[in-house]
């Protein structure tokens, strides 16, 4: 059994309407920020969630926690449904599934030491009996994951990007949860930090039998450390698959476009580039049909009016395209 | 190895820091030093003022200042319409006006603050609430509807301090909401909200800390504000009622004689002018010092 | 050809804090030929930005250039009087900066600040009535459309924030280039962006150098970006310059242990499965650093000859790095 499931997920958001609008019966404007979206997380993998700002994986991953409290759909994580607790219950839920944030500015509250921010999810579950086990806990988790004992009592402003990233994960790990949405945890760090977080990610992990969700927009990024990767568009999951097999043998040319764009330092010049014409479209007004139509170089117009299923095309690896018989692809390697 | 946040540092809140800019802001220093002296001759008034502020004396009647013809020493600014000597009453005074202040202050700031944060976390209905409530009181003009209040409730100490709270809330409220909204979206109290925290918790513990400071700003400058009305409600008679000493009282009662006992109202006068103007200042070092983003 | 439009000696761009005396900048020197893309990479903290706009004569208080010379296209500019230097500003050098949205003026039209850079550089408009206002106007048009902004006319009388986070950074472009600038110094241009409108806008930037041939300073943190765009590029790392070369011979065989580490770092979807090996430790702090190797605290291969000053060393016919290593493996 999966570990997490997720079905028919979908995050809407309701325009705000005015008395104005309700008496003329205008329509109100809905965004789909994330829309019917079927998952699952085995134990102990990692599921790459990748798209480019504005598709809805950052709300994809807080619908999943209810921390955006999701319109419709169901989420059932170690066979408990999630989306059916009560307060009381879904409190008690939080200490199994965790959360680390993109900013590792935001993230932390200014007015708080490192003792107190680590700390807190010990004192709101009753998780330490006393100050002192609560302060030996913060501490072994804090010195697990790169910090000194000295820096125990300092503020988040006074450390670096990456340091406080490793406040965030001390935090979201010191109840010892079982899941993590890691919400783009490196992509505010420079590269060489960038690193020195994956590797203590996937040091956690192996350690601590933790089940990531890892989002990123980084194709390089997922490719190195998922097992598994979904592709999203527009609120909607246009290609899933081991990674692999995935990165291997894209079949969305949405997935393929994306992999071109990704300037590579091994592979320079010798990938033809896929241009993408045009920015991406209002979720507000979702193109007809297939989303992606608007910019898919290999459009038809059947593409505009049909909405594509969602098939299998390998073992494990589904996409939703209208032209997968005809096993097309944008990418050329052009001989080096 | 030298590395930012290895060599030894000393754990530095933000409370701190902003409190060490204050400190470096002298001109703010001084006159935050003018207004504790003013708190201390309040505290310590029996003992300060060199006479009792309800003595009359009508041979005194009038009598003007030490260093003008007809003075003397012991009476240095001079005494009143009934002899009562205004030094012990402006230092007798101080005793009202700061106290007023800081009640009103107080009582407004408390109810602010819970106002706010519950309008700017919780929005929906307690916004909407709340929030018509402040757009309504804040369409009154603030004299006119605390004289209002203060006549439908009769005179008296407590009396204006409730009559200046009932409105004067709506300004913290207003600053506290403003930087709820805002902190309400910030990653770490979706954070807090992820390990399970409750509402109280986020809006008490996580929340409330961060947005202090400008409530701390408004409340010095609001402080002096106060202090003028209870002086304007004072003038007009609807104050602590005589022989209270009040400095607005005061300058009321020196009017009459204004061209041939100049002293009666402009040493009140001026004590109110000296006051106000000291908190302001202070207030501006704490805004700077406290919320850059205010400044210039 | 190869002779030097820009270069840059000793550049020395200190600022003073409350904390201590920041050399943001220390010695570097820089050198963008005529027509090239050189890039600039390096982490926050390393000193690329504030070197350009040393150059640029930009940098803000409490900053200010200590020593060095920039000279461009033959004259000094550090000798240049404040109102020399806003004529080669915008004219001769034109800057583009990493977040569109704020460097845009939101309170005027894109047309508005396309013209108001004409106004202020272009000699070879009218000098007045309709015919300038029309001459301004088809050259804004025709900047729009060289960025790749369709129907150009209606999008002029638009506000920034009606655009796109792409197509703002086009229309920063667009005003930089409005007079044809000799250099073009894009900070960051597509840091903010996603990889699909970030692989249209540096093609879009590599485009217009070769049809104009002018020459870009592309500072940047991805090596991936300087892979693909840049003829040369320099590694730069806590205010100093680690590393420069040709491209292809740097990402291919770096010198610099720091390039080494940074090149490993980039975690890649072919290393799936294998440890990653990132450089420990972090940037030292700039304030009171030693006179060592900046890099020490953070090398692999240190020693005890690091802890006195490194200069920079011919490692190649074109190729430049500052560490000890380099002739040690020749010998």
């Amino acid at each position: 059994m999966s570990l997490l499931k997720v079905e028919g997920l979908s995050k809407h958001y309701e325009g705000r309407d005015g008395i104005f609008d309700r008496i003329t019966g205008r329509e109100k404007t809905v965004v789909r920020a994330v829309n019917d979206i079927d998952l699952t997380v085995e134990k102990g993998e990692i599921l790459g969630l990748i798209g480019e700002s504005g598709c809805g994986k950052s709300t994809l991953g807080r619908a999943i926690l209810r921390l955006h409290e999701p319109t419709k759909g169901r989420v059932t994580f170690d066979g408990a449904e999630v989306t059916a607790l009560d307060p009381a219950q879904m409190k008690a839920m939080r200490r199994r599934m965790q959360i680390i944030f993109q900013d590792p500015y935001a993230s932390l509250n200014p007015r708080r030491t490192v003792a107190e921010i680590v700390g807190l999810p010990l004192r709101l579950h009753g998780l330490a009996k006393t100050d002192a086990e609560a302060r030996e806990k913060v501490a072994a988790i804090c010195a697990r994951v790169g910090l000194k004992p000295g820096q125990l009592d300092r503020y988040p402003h006074q450390f670096s990007g990456g340091q406080r990233q490793r406040i965030g994960i001390a935090r979201a790990l010191v109840s010892h949860p079982e899941f993590i949405v890691c919400d783009e945890p490196v992509s505010a760090l420079d590269v060489s930090i960038q690193a020195q977080i994956i590797a203590l990610l996937l040091e956690l992990k192996r350690e601590m039998g933790l089940t990531y969700l890892f989002i990123s927009h980084d194709i390089s990024v997922i490719g190195y450390l998922a097992d598994r990767v979904a592709v999203m568009y527009l609120g909607e999951i246009v290609e899933m698959g081991p990674v692999e097999e995935v990165l291997a043998n894209p079949r969305h040319p949405y997935t393929q476009s994306l992999m071109s764009a990704v300037p590579e330092v091994d592979h320079a010049g010798r990938r033809k580039r896929v241009r993408l014409t045009g920015d991406l479209p209002s979720p507000l007004r979702p193109p007809s049909g297939c989303k992606f139509h608007t910019r898919c170089p290999l459009a038809t117009d059947a593409c505009g009016k049909i909405v594509p299923k969602t098939e299998t095309v390998g073992p494990g690896h589904t996409a939703a395209c209208l032209r997968l018989a005809e096993n097309l692809s944008l990418l050329e390697e052009v001989p080096a | 190895m030298t590395m930012t946040a290895d060599t030894p540092v000393a754990s530095e809140s933000i409370f701190r820091r902003n409190l060490s800019n204050f400190a470096a802001n002298r001109l703010a220093m001084a006159c935050a030093l003018i207004v504790v002296l003013f708190a201390v001759m309040a505290v310590f008034a029996p003992w300060i003022a060199p006479h009792d502020p309800n003595e009359t004396d009508l041979f005194r009647r009038l009598q003007p200042p030490a260093w003008i013809a007809g003075g003397e020493w012991s009476f240095l600014l001079g005494c009143d319409a009934l002899g009562r000597d205004i030094l012990s009453r402006i230092i007798y005074g101080a005793r009202i006006s700061i106290f007023i202040g800081l009640a009103v202050i107080f009582v407004a700031t408390t109810v602010g603050i819970l106002a706010g944060l519950a309008a700017g976390y919780l929005r929906g209905w307690v916004d909407i609430l709340i929030s018509r409530l402040v757009d309504i009181l804040l369409g009154f003009p603030y004299l006119i509807f605390a004289i209002g209040l203060m006549a439908m409730m009769g005179p008296g100490l407590w009396n204006i301090i409730l009559a200046l709270a009932y409105k004067e809330w709506v300004i913290p409220a207003r600053v506290v909401r403003g930087e709820t909204l805002v902190t309400r979206e910030l990653e770490y109290v979706e954070a807090a909200r992820a390990l399970g925290a409750s509402r109280w918790h986020i809006m008490l513990r996580e929340i409330l800390p961060n947005v202090l400071s400008p409530v701390i700003v408004v409340a010095t400058i609001r402080m002096a504000h106060v202090i003028i009305l209870e002086a304007s409600l004072s003038f007009l008679g609807l104050g602590v009622q005589p022989p209270t000493a009040s400095w607005g009282s005061m300058v009321s009662d020196g009017r009459a004689f204004i061209l041939e006992a100049w002293w009666v109202s402009t040493f009140p006068g001026l004590a109110i002018l000296l006051l106000v103007l000291a908190i302001n200042v202070t207030s501006q070092g704490l805004r700077d010092a406290f919320d850059p983003r205010f400044s210039e | 050809m190869k002779d030097a439009l820009l270069e840059v000696r000793g550049l020395r761009t200190v600022f003073e804090t409350r904390a201590g005396r920041v050399c943001a900048v220390d010695g570097v020197d820089v050198e963008v030929r005529r027509g090239e893309c050189l890039g600039i990479v390096g982490e926050s903290g390393s000193g690329k930005s504030v070197t350009f706009s040393s150059v640029m004569g930009l940098v803000k208080s409490p900053g200010h250039i200590e020593s060095g010379t920039v000279v461009f296209d033959g004259r000094d500019l550090r000798g240049l009087t404040p109102r020399e230097m806003r004529a080669v500003r915008g004219r001769d050098i034109a800057m583009t900066m990493q977040d569109a949205l704020t460097a845009l003026n939101p309170a005027l039209t894109v047309g508005e600040q396309i013209a108001e850079v004409l106004e202020a550089h272009d000699e070879t408009l009218p000098a007045r009535g309709a015919a300038r206002r029309t001459a301004i106007r088809n050259t804004s048009v025709e900047m729009l459309g060289l960025v790749g902004i369709p129907s150009a006319e209606t999008r002029l009388k638009q506000y920034p924030h009606e655009f796109s986070g792409g197509m703002r950074q086009r229309i920063m472009i667009a005003i930089a280039l409005a007079c044809r600038p000799k250099l073009l110094i894009a900070d960051e241009p597509t840091t903010a962006l996603d990889v699909t409108i970030q692989a249209q806008v540096l093609e879009l930037i590599s485009d217009i150098r070769a049809r104009l041939g002018m020459s870009v300073a592309l500072i940047t943190h991805d090596l991936g970006v300087v892979a693909e765009h840049c003829d040369r590029v320099m590694v730069m790392y806590a205010g100093q310059v680690v590393e420069e070369g040709p491209t292809a011979e740097v990402i291919g065989a770096p010198k610099h242990p720091y390039t080494q580490g940074l090149l490993a770092s980039i975690p890649r979807p072919g290393l799936r499965g294998q440890p990653i090996h990132p450089i420990e430790g972090q940037v030292p702090d700039l304030i009171g650093l030693p006179p060592q190797c900046r890099f020490y605290s953070r090398c692999a291969h240190r020693r005890d000859a690091c802890l006195t000053p490194v200069e920079m060393r011919q490692a190649g016919p074109q190729r430049r790095a500052r560490c000890i290593l380099i002739g040690e493996d020749e010998a």
